[in-house]
């Protein structure tokens, strides 16, 4: 590490990603953030204080050892400081790209009470990538099986550092896939252009190497029930990481006329089913260009969602959120994306109609201003209509992204396993156990609408506890 | 890769298929359906689980020509492979003792028809079934139908078979006979499931369609193939897709489903085009 004062380095400002060019990459689906150069990591590598109480690792669900990483990157050793990321992240290339780390880490941050945060993020992601790109992927150590068998139900972020972990410990792990591709909504729901399907493919082969087994187009609950996995299928422990899968409608007028998605649909319709590659792929997608596009909300799929629909040729592409920017969940970078890129945003306006043509198409929607009240149960400031503010604008097509509840097909098929009031699973927040004995669950299908990391360490949480209750029998 | 064993056509354009699903098979249960995707390019389609058989390991579905994917599929033989057959999905038939029923299958929707007609059956109904088609030669399952009605009629709409005329005519003589019917199951074309809910409706019979909205997981997550009952939305996938035929509202059915007609039309023209440039390819290597 070179030999620099803390006043130094507090005096380096931070690095910027290098990014492909708005208005460019408003017209195709490569991936939007660069990522450091070498010399720019360890030129950002030389921002962190090295602090004694790493205040970053606290503000890191899954207490990754941020402070010792990026000494490494600082020193060259670059794999050396992907394999200490590795020690807690079993995804950092994903993660590095996906995680809000402005509310996380880097808000911990030291270094941000006097300016801009160490880049911690684009530093992971470095990492990461130059590992991938050396072709030197360490396979994780297995240990000797000891024939126990774990099933893992869901391919996402919670499922698949479940199973990494398990492997690892050596289990006989399955993983089962309701889709015909794996990863979750790292491949149906984010979109190319924040997080390339290949990183995500090759996040699954190493599991693959390491011997975790996959079985695509399965549906639990339907071609094996639990009990079945347990009875028939002879396995120890099961865990539950089906993600936050039930799209939410707004239940106004208007919502099932021709031109209105769920945001899952069209981000699955393009990012899943590829329709933007039209007839070379089957699947369809509207074509927007010179259509004007508005979507609902102001989360992470939002941006997704109307980010997708420029790139898909809109000429006019709006995000229409009830409340302020201030509230908006979505992450901060993805906000400045989508603005530079020429989003629309149209903040305290909330949709009260969808009106339609005489042949069922949507063909304008009636929103009405807000106002921000009291503070809710979210802690955020609830909005208020402003009575007699409505007004119309012409739209081709709407898109609802206002989040997803917990899909109710496991608990149907076995209602012993409890669920609360918003249906999602209830689960012992220290091993994730649910009420149901050698079942356990993490991620959104617990937490409802949640992040990568906090699924990826619920995964990970379970499969501590799952090891254990395999080895003791004790439930 | 799920492997086709056999693979027959049963009219011009229907082809059944039996597929290696063994799981599916033993799991699946009447109403059920499968979503499918031909290849890696393919779209993911949603298909009624015609039969099954436990010993073999099979499942039975039959599928029409219409658009590209359909038409692609109906090329398909024994020996070749589906790559992606997801399932049982979806919620099955609610069959119970209900006294009379009448199973009502139009063109295809007979394939859907009849595994219901079996399951009615088999629950101790006394059950008619009105198999409709354009004419005789689209007529399909007639066998089969009638191996488990105790009354077995075929409708064709040009009169060379049986009863002239629609399946909703031959379901109004059958009232008008003053026959009591308690229980209705129509499945074909939407405008026919909606006819024989206008059918039923002054007669308060316990009516169910099943309906096909366009898909894609099936299982819940895309919202894509929502309908509205009584005015309320309901996916198709997790929540059907047998409903109250008096509660659909079909016209919005029929609305969404055409979403995409112009790229489906796209879709195919170029896949006809394809079909007959390889076809051509084909000739002149023979010539040759």
């Amino acid at each position: 590490m070179s030999k620099l004062t803390p006043k130094e380095r507090l005096k380096i400002p931070r690095h910027p990603m290098i990014e492909q060019d708005p208005m460019e990459r408003s017209h195709n689906f490569n991936e939007v953030n660069l990522g450091y150069t070498a010399q720019l990591a360890m030129a950002e590598a030389d921002r962190c204080l090295q602090c004694p109480k790493p205040t970053c690792v606290e503000g890191c669900p899954v207490h990754i050892q941020i402070k010792d990483f990026i000494g490494l990157i600082a020193e060259g050793d670059f794999l050396g400081a992907v394999k200490k990321i590795k020690e807690d992240n079993a995804l950092p290339a994903i993660c590095g790209r996906v995680c809000p780390q402005e509310e996380q880490c880097e808000e911990s941050c030291v270094v941000a009470k006097r300016g801009e945060p160490v880049a911690i993020g684009h530093l992971e992601r470095f990492v990461a990538d130059y590992e991938r790109n050396s072709g030197k992927i360490e396979i994780p150590e297995v240990k000797k099986s000891n024939g126990k068998k774990v099933a893992i139900v869901g391919s996402g972020p919670a499922g698949l550092s479940c199973a990494k972990d398990l492997c690892a410990k050596g289990y006989d792990v399955t993983v089962f896939e309701a889709l015909h591709e794996l990863g979750g909504v790292l491949v149906y729901g984010i979109p190319e252009f924040r997080l390339p399907k290949d990183i995500v493919r090759t996040e699954i082969d190493g599991l693959k190497k390491m011997g975790v087994k996959f079985q695509t187009d399965t549906i639990i609950g339907r071609l094996y029930t639990i009990d079945e996995l347990f009875e028939e299928e002879g396995f120890d422990a099961v865990f539950l990481g089906v993600g936050a899968g039930l799209p939410w409608f707004l239940g106004i007028e208007g919502e099932n006329l021709d031109g209105v998605y769920s945001a899952n649909e069209f981000l699955t319709r393009v990012n899943l089913m590829k329709a933007y590659k039209f007839p070379e792929y089957d699947s369809p997608i509207l074509d927007l260009h010179g259509k004007n596009v508005a979507v609902f909300g102001g989360g992470n799929t939002a941006m997704d969602a109307v980010r997708t629909a420029l790139r898909l040729g809109a000429k006019n592409a709006y995000i229409i959120y009830r409340r302020s920017e201030k509230e908006m969940p979505a992450r901060v970078e993805e906000v400045k994306h989508a603005k530079e890129e020429g989003v629309q945003f149209m903040l305290l306006t909330n949709p009260v109609r969808l009106i339609g043509d005489d042949e069922g198409w949507l063909k304008a929607v009636e929103l009405i201003k807000m106002e921000l009240g009291e503070p809710d149960a979210s802690g955020r400031r609830r909005p208020i209509p402003i009575e007699g503010s409505n007004f119309t604008m012409d739209m081709d097509v709407a898109i609802v992204a206002i989040g997803n509840g917990p899909n109710p097909l496991i608990m149907k098929t076995t209602p012993e396993i409890e669920v609360s009031k918003r249906n999602t699973i209830v689960v012992d927040p220290e091993t994730m156990k649910t009420s149901k004995k050698g079942v356990f669950a993490g991620g959104d299908i617990v937490t409802g609408g949640a992040t990568v990391i906090l699924a990826m360490g619920a995964g990970r949480k379970a499969a501590a506890a799952i090891d254990e209750y395999i080895q003791t029998g004790k439930w | 890769m799920f492997k086709i064993v056999d693979a027959r056509f049963l009219a011009e354009n229907i082809k059944k298929f039996e597929i290696e699903a063994p799981r599916i098979a033993k799991k699946r249960k009447a109403g059920q359906f499968v979503i499918i995707r031909i290849d890696e390019y393919g779209e993911r389609i949603p298909l009624t689980i015609a039969d099954s058989n436990v010993e073999k390991g099979t499942i039975t579905i039959i599928v029409q020509g219409v658009g590209k994917t359909t038409k692609e599929l109906n090329m398909k033989e024994a020996g070749d492979s589906i790559l992606d057959v997801v399932g049982p999905l979806g919620q099955p038939s609610h069959i119970e003792n209900f006294g009379t029923a009448v199973s009502i299958g139009g063109g295809v929707g007979t394939a859907i028809a009849y595994p219901t007609a079996v399951a009615l059956k088999e629950a101790g109904n006394y059950v008619i079934t009105i198999n409709g088609a354009r004419s005789k030669d689209l007529v399909i399952l007639e066998d089969e139908m009638k191996s488990v009605s105790d009354e077995a009629y075929i409708t064709t709409d040009d009169g060379s078979y049986g009863f002239h005329g629609f399946v909703t005519q031959k379901l109004q003589q059958l009232i008008d006979e003053g026959k009591k019917l308690d229980f209705v199951l129509a499945i074909g074309p939407i405008p026919m499931m909606k006819a024989v809910a206008d059918v039923t409706r002054p007669y308060g019979i316990k009516t169910v369609v099943s309906l096909n909205p366009i898909m894609i997981d099936g299982t819940g997550m895309c919202g894509g193939c929502r309908v509205l009952i009584n005015g309320k939305p309901k996916f198709a996938c997790v929540d059907g897709p047998e409903f109250d035929a008096h509660a659909v509202d079909f016209k919005n059915l029929a609305d969404r489903n055409r979403t995409y007609r112009e790229y489906e039309q796209e879709a195919l023209k170029r896949f006809e085009e394809h079909c007959r440039l390889e076809k051509q390819i084909k000739e002149m290597k023979e010539e040759k």
